[in-house]
Parts: C-alpha cells; sequence; structure tokens
C-alpha cells in the first residue's frame, strides 16, 4: 500500500523531445488513477517512469514519500500489467505467475498456494499448466493480472490492458478490474486512450494531452466542468459540439441563432473577457431534445433545421444536422491536427441525442430545444473555458 | 460434397508430387549406402539391394584405410569452429538487433558479402599465408577460414532470431523482480535457444562439409579432415577398385550429420514466442 508523487516530472528522450513536461499528480493510498488521452500524449512513458523502466530527466518521484528516481524496477516493489501482456511464452501459466514469487525467494509451498489462489480469484485454475500460446485472448490478460497481484505489490501500473480484447470481453474485464482493485485496496495506476473506459473505471481521472497534464478530476467534473476545449472535446461520447459565437449585448448569436446569455455566463464573461467579445460556445449532445416532447419550454432556447442522418441506438436516438459552416476558431482546427482526431470537433455539423420517442425523420425539419445554462463557454485564443473561476 | 473431393483431390496431388520429389532425393543416399554393403566382385551386377550384404568396406576404412584420424578431425576442427562461430555470433547479432548503432546495415551487408565471396579465390593465397605462419596443416589453420565463412551465417541468422524476440518481456521480468542477469538468463536465453541451435547446425554442417580448405590447406593425416581423405582412398592394391571404400566413407560422415540434426530438433521448436504478446 502506498501513496504516489510526481513532483513536476518531466521526461526528455535522447532525440531532444519532451514526451512528459512538468507533471504534478498526486496518487492517495488506495486510490484508482485514471491517465487518459489520445495516442503520443505520454501515457506510456508516465508510467514507465513510474515504474523505473524510464529515468526521469527532472522532477521528483515519491513513493511512500521516499525518493524514488534512482531506484532500480525491482527496489520499487510495484508490478505492471502491459498492453501486449508481455507473457513468458516458454512458461506454464503457473510458472508465469510464480516467476516474480520465485525472484523474491519465496518458498516453494508457499508460492504454490499463492498462485493457486490467484488462479482461482482469476478463474484461471483450469488452465495453470498451459503455455500462453494455449490460451485466448481473455485467459492471456488475466495470467497477466494474476503475475501483478500474486506477490501484493504496493501498487499496480496498467497500460492498455484492455485494448487487445473484443468490445465485450473489455467491458466485462473493465468491470472485474475495478471490483478487483477494490477488493485488493492497492493503489493503481491505469492509462487508457479510451475515455469511456475512464469515464467507467475511475475515481479520478487525469487527462494528458502533448505530455502536459489538462485537467485532474473526478469523471463527473471533467464533463460537466471541463477546463478547456480539448478536455471538453475528449471527454464524453458523442463529442461536445462545438460554433464560434459572438457576444452581443445579453446574447450570444452562432448559427442556431442569438442565444440568451444565463446570469451565470453573462458574470463569467463581464469577469474575463476584456475587449474581445468572441468565443466558442460548446454544447453536449445530450443538452439537446426534440422540442415536440418538451413540456415545459420556458426556461430555454429553440432552433429548426434539416436533420441529415438518423441513428437510433434503441434506448436513445441521433440526430445529425447540417449547419451552415463557419469560420472555425483556429484553436479548434489546431486541437483536431493534435489530436488527430477531425470527427470529434467537427464543424458545420451538430449532434444532438433525442429520447428514442421523437418521430424525428430524416431530410424533414426539426425543431431542438435545448436550456442555455448547459452552454459551455470558452475562450478562442488558449481554450479555457470562461465558466471556471481561477 | 464437391469441395470435400476438391480437398482429397488436391491432397493425392501433393502427396504424389510430395512422393517424387523424396524419391528423387533420397535414391542416391540409398544407392550408396547399397554399394557400401556389396562386395567388390557385385558392384556392377546392377542389383539395387545386395545380394549378400558385407560389412568388409566398413571395416577396412578403419583398420587398413586409416580413416579413424580424419574422421576425429573432421568432429575436433568442426566442433571447435562452431562454438568460436556462435559465441563470436550471438555478441555481433545482439548487438545488430538490440542496439542502435551507425554502420549496422553496412556490417550486416558486409557479413554477407564475405559469406558469398567465392572461396576457391582465396585459397592460394591462404596457402601462401598459413606456410609462412606455420599454420599450414595443423588444426587451427583450418578452423580460421572455417570460422571466417561460418560467422557471417551465423550472424545473420542469429540477428534474424533476436529480432524477433519480444523484448518488452525483458522489461516484464524487470518489474517482476529481476536483475538485469536474471531477466537474460530465465526470459531471454530460453527464447534465444532455437536461434541459436539453428544457426549452430548450420554452421556445424558448413565446416563438415568442406572440402575445398581441407584438401588445400593440409598436406598430411594430422589435419586433413574425412571429405578430404576420401579423395586418397586407394584399394589395397592398384588394380581393386576402392568404390566400396568410398561409399563406406561417404555413409559414414553422413551420420553425424544425422545424429546432430535429431538430438537438436527437438529444441527447434517452431513458435516458441507465440502467445508471449497480444493475441
Ligand atoms: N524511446 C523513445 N524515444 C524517443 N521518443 C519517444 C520514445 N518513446 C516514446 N517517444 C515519444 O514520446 C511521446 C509519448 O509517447 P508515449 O508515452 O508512448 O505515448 P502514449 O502511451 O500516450 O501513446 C510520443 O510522441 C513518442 O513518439
Ligand atoms: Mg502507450
Amino acid at each position: 500500500m502506498a501513496d504516489i508523487v510526481l513532483d513536476g516530472v518531466t521526461k526528455r528522450y535522447d532525440d531532444g523531445s519532451t514526451a512528459v513536461r512538468d507533471l504534478d499528480i498526486s496518487i492517495a493510498d488506495h486510490e484508482l488513477l485514471i491517465l487518459v488521452g489520445p495516442s503520443g500524449c505520454g501515457k506510456s512513458t508516465t508510467l514507465n517512469m513510474i515504474a523505473g523502466l524510464e529515468n526521469i530527466t527532472d522532477g521528483e518521484l515519491r513513493i511512500s514519500g521516499k525518493r524514488m528516481n534512482e531506484r532500480a524496477p525491482r527496489d520499487r516493489d510495484i508490478a505492471m500489467v502491459f498492453q501486449s501482456y508481455a507473457l513468458y511464452p516458454h512458461m506454464s501459466v503457473a510458472e508465469n505467475m510464480a516467476f516474480p514469487l520465485k525472484l523474491a525467494g519465496v518458498d516453494k509451498a508457499t508460492i504454490k498456494n499463492k498462485v493457486e489462489h490467484t488462479a482461482e480469484i482469476l478463474e484461471l485454475t483450469a488452465y495453470l499448466n498451459r503455455k500462453p500460446g494455449h490460451l485466448s485472448g481473455g485467459q492471456r490478460q488475466r495470467v497477466a493480472m494474476g503475475r501483478a497481484i500474486v506477490r501484493s505489490p504496493q501498487a499496480f501500473l496498467m497500460d492498455e490492458p484492455l485494448s487487445n480484447l473484443d468490445a465485450k470481453l473489455r467491458v466485462q474485464m473493465r468491470t472485474a478490474i475495478a471490483r478487483l482493485q477494490k477488493s485488493l485496496g492497492t493503489t493503481m495506476v491505469y492509462v487508457t486512450h479510451d475515455q469511456i473506459e475512464a469515464m467507467t473505471l475511475g475515481d479520478r481521472i487525469a487527462l494528458m494531452l502533448r505530455g502536459v497534464v489538462q485537467q485532474i478530476g473526478s469523471p463527473q467534473e471533467l464533463y460537466e466542468q471541463p477546463a478547456n476545449l480539448f478536455v471538453a472535446g475528449f471527454i464524453g461520447s458523442p463529442a461536445m459540439n462545438f460554433f464560434t459565437g459572438e457576444v452581443v449585448d445579453n446574447t450570444v448569436s452562432t448559427v442556431i441563432g442569438n442565444i440568451p446569455l444565463p446570469d451565470k455566463h453573462r458574470r463569467a464573461l463581464e469577469a474575463h473577457l476584456s475587449g474581445t467579445r468572441e468565443v466558442v460556445v460548446g454544447l453536449r449532445p445530450e443538452a439537446f431534445e426534440d422540442a415536440a416532447l418538451v413540456g415545459d419550454r420556458t426556461h430555454g432556447a429553440t432552433f429548426t433545421q434539416c436533420v441529415d442522418i438518423m441513428e437510433s441506438v434503441g434506448s436513445a436516438k441521433f440526430a445529425y444536422l447540417n449547419l451552415a459552416s463557419t469560420d472555425r476558431p483556429s484553436r479548434i482546427t489546431e486541437l483536431d491536427e493534435e489530436t488527430g482526431a477531425d470527427e470529434v470537433f467537427r464543424d458545420s455539423q451538430l449532434v444532438a441525442q433525442l429520447d428514442s420517442r421523437s418521430p424525428a425523420q430524416e431530410s424533414e425539419d426539426l425543431q431542438l430545444w435545448f436550456n442555455p445554462s448547459d452552454m459551455i463557454l470558452f475562450e478562442p485564443e488558449h481554450g479555457r473555458n470562461l465558466l471556471i473561476e481561477d | 460434397m464437391t469441395t470435400g473431393q476438391a480437398v482429397t483431390g488436391s491432397k493425392i496431388r501433393w502427396s504424389a508430387i510430395n512422393l517424387i520429389v523424396v524419391f528423387f532425393a533420397i535414391t542416391p543416399v540409398l544407392w550408396i549406402v547399397s554399394l557400401s554393403l556389396k562386395q567388390p566382385s557385385t558392384f556392377t551386377d546392377g542389383s539395387f539391394i545386395p545380394r549378400k550384404i558385407t560389412f568388409d568396406n566398413y571395416l577396412g576404412i578403419f583398420r587398413t584405410g586409416g580413416f579413424a584420424r580424419p574422421l576425429l578431425n573432421s568432429i575436433g576442427i568442426g566442433l571447435i569452429s562452431t562454438a568460436i562461430a556462435i559465441v563470436l555470433g550471438v555478441f555481433a547479432a545482439y548487438a545488430i538487433a538490440r542496439l542502435n548503432f551507425p554502420g549496422r546495415r553496412v556490417m550486416l551487408g558486409a557479413s554477407l558479402l564475405i559469406a558469398m565471396f567465392p572461396q576457391v579465390s582465396l585459397v592460394t593465397p591462404l596457402f601462401q599465408i598459413e606456410r609462412s605462419l606455420h599454420l599450414f596443416n595443423t588444426w587451427p589453420g583450418l578452423i580460421l577460414p572455417y570460422v571466417t565463412f561460418t560467422l557471417p551465417l551465423t550472424i545473420y541468422t542469429l540477428s534474424a532470431f533476436f529480432r524477433e524476440i519480444p523484448w518488452e518481456l525483458e522489461k516484464a521480468a524487470k518489474m517482476d523482480g529481476a536483475t538485469p542477469f536474471q531477466a537474460f538468463r530465465h526470459v531471454i536465453v530460453p527464447l534465444a535457444v532455437p536461434g541459436v541451435v539453428t544457426a549452430t547446425i548450420l554452421a556445424f554442417i558448413q565446416c563438415w562439409n568442406d572440402f575445398l580448405f581441407a584438401i588445400a590447406l593440409t598436406s598430411s593425416d594430422s589435419a586433413r579432415t574425412a571429405p578430404a581423405a576420401i579423395s586418397f582412398f586407394t584399394g589395397a592394391s592398384q588394380f581393386e577398385d576402392p568404390t566400396g571404400s568410398i561409399a563406406a566413407a561417404a555413409v559414414v560422415i553422413t551420420i553425424p550429420i544425422v545424429i546432430f540434426v535429431l538430438v537438436f530438433q527437438s529444441r527447434i521448436v517452431s513458435g516458441l514466442t507465440s502467445g508471449a504478446v497480444k493475441g
């Protein structure tokens, strides 16, 4: 059991590129922290530095209050599960799981006990004598987990442990890992590029972009109060809709009409915006509803637009509406390029999540309702959320 | 079912082709075995299966032909050359597969070039050099060129094998509490063994089969290897036909290779690394 503190940790690779910059994260004892971000943002690098597989260029890593920078991986008492599982192909499942114990000099009887006990937890008892080559992907994944938990380390590090499994198994294993972590109470850092995995798993999420942490908080915080455009666009599925807007008096004018500014927004704008009146408006697909299904429309704004595509997922419907093309805020274009996710930051198209009872049809006009207080306003220059006090 | 018939049909076709190829390859070998078991008077009787089996030819080459010493030379020189080539090759191949140093490609290319170099053009210079260095007609005199010519092949085979090893396992071992040496000993070595065994077999066969250097760089039984010795076989008298002895010797020098391959074959478990990563 241990707490992990990253204090201003920076990683520069030999080629001069900075993979992680000035990272400040502290992970409490027993906590499950999710490190999430697009591919190449430095998640694995961070994990490898905690593990001791990569040197720390600058800053300090402390585990249980002790400086770890110079310690070899085996002196840190941390277990790691790799994306590729990294099972030893020449050893049986039992030998794979016994390996860390054998290296630690544990006696044979204890090893046997622990391996059998772990195999039981992970439902691997029937496969103990098999080689990894003769196991399914899910079983291999469990062996990798078993090898990590068998020696009761101070902390677990997981580098996208589920990304090689099929969708259904991934969901099953996700809950299994969360349950396991809760029951063992061991501190865990879990890396994933999948925001849904991050949202469902973690107590706390640290979202990274280009080696810099953008925001740390609970899934709810990241969803409701994203620190900036990038966090807002990355969290949530389908992704948040963004429009450019211009603040005129007490309204913000956008492609979906002039939206009256709620008090909270107005106050925030007064505090932040000096001179420029340009903003980026963010509205989640969930913020919209088919106006026909909304009884009391007093608090809302509406607009009408032709539906391009309707998609139904059973419990809800998604309406894709084409909007008049507007100038994209340069920051959004930039973020698109950085994350390589051009559909995340769509312009000229809006996604609305509707109740499954909505009668909306493709190629017909649809009146959409939303509550302006669900709107998030971002500063176009750096993408900062204007509604958050600092 | 038509697909079932198609499958059987293609099976039969492939079996037939395989049979022809195997027959083609094995007939000369069987012929030599048959010759070695015949009495000199029946060599030309045209019968494939000897009428009367005799081991006189085998006894002859060891008793009067003095084949034992060349055979010993062959085994000794072959094993020593192979051992040296493999040890050097493992280090070189590891560096080429794992380390990123300038000139890595050039080195691999140069080693291939050496392997392809026409050996016959080196025989005369080597003969002169070894004479002046007093290496002529000694074991080291043969070991040296053998190592030179097996090393490129060894490096090439081993570096291809080493590249295939999932090196992430080394990291996994470190996380599991292994020292760098333990990671090497318990994880990397077992995975590298099949590659090393394959390279060993290839290197040994190359040394064992050499005739050119053996005939050019030796002058007596003190270093002459078995293939060279066979070419010096004569009958007991000028008029006696050495065919039987040559056939017997040919069979004898085949046996170590067969044993060598059989012993090590079980260790070349193909696909040993499958299941290490992903699925
Ligand atoms: N050994 C290395 N040498 C140089 N650059 C590296 C090395 N490993 C990773 N990088 C770079 O560092 C950045 C972060 O990589 P990584 O931590 O693997 O990202 P993630 O795991 O988030 O996908 C990437 O731009 C990658 O190209
Ligand atoms: Mg990664």
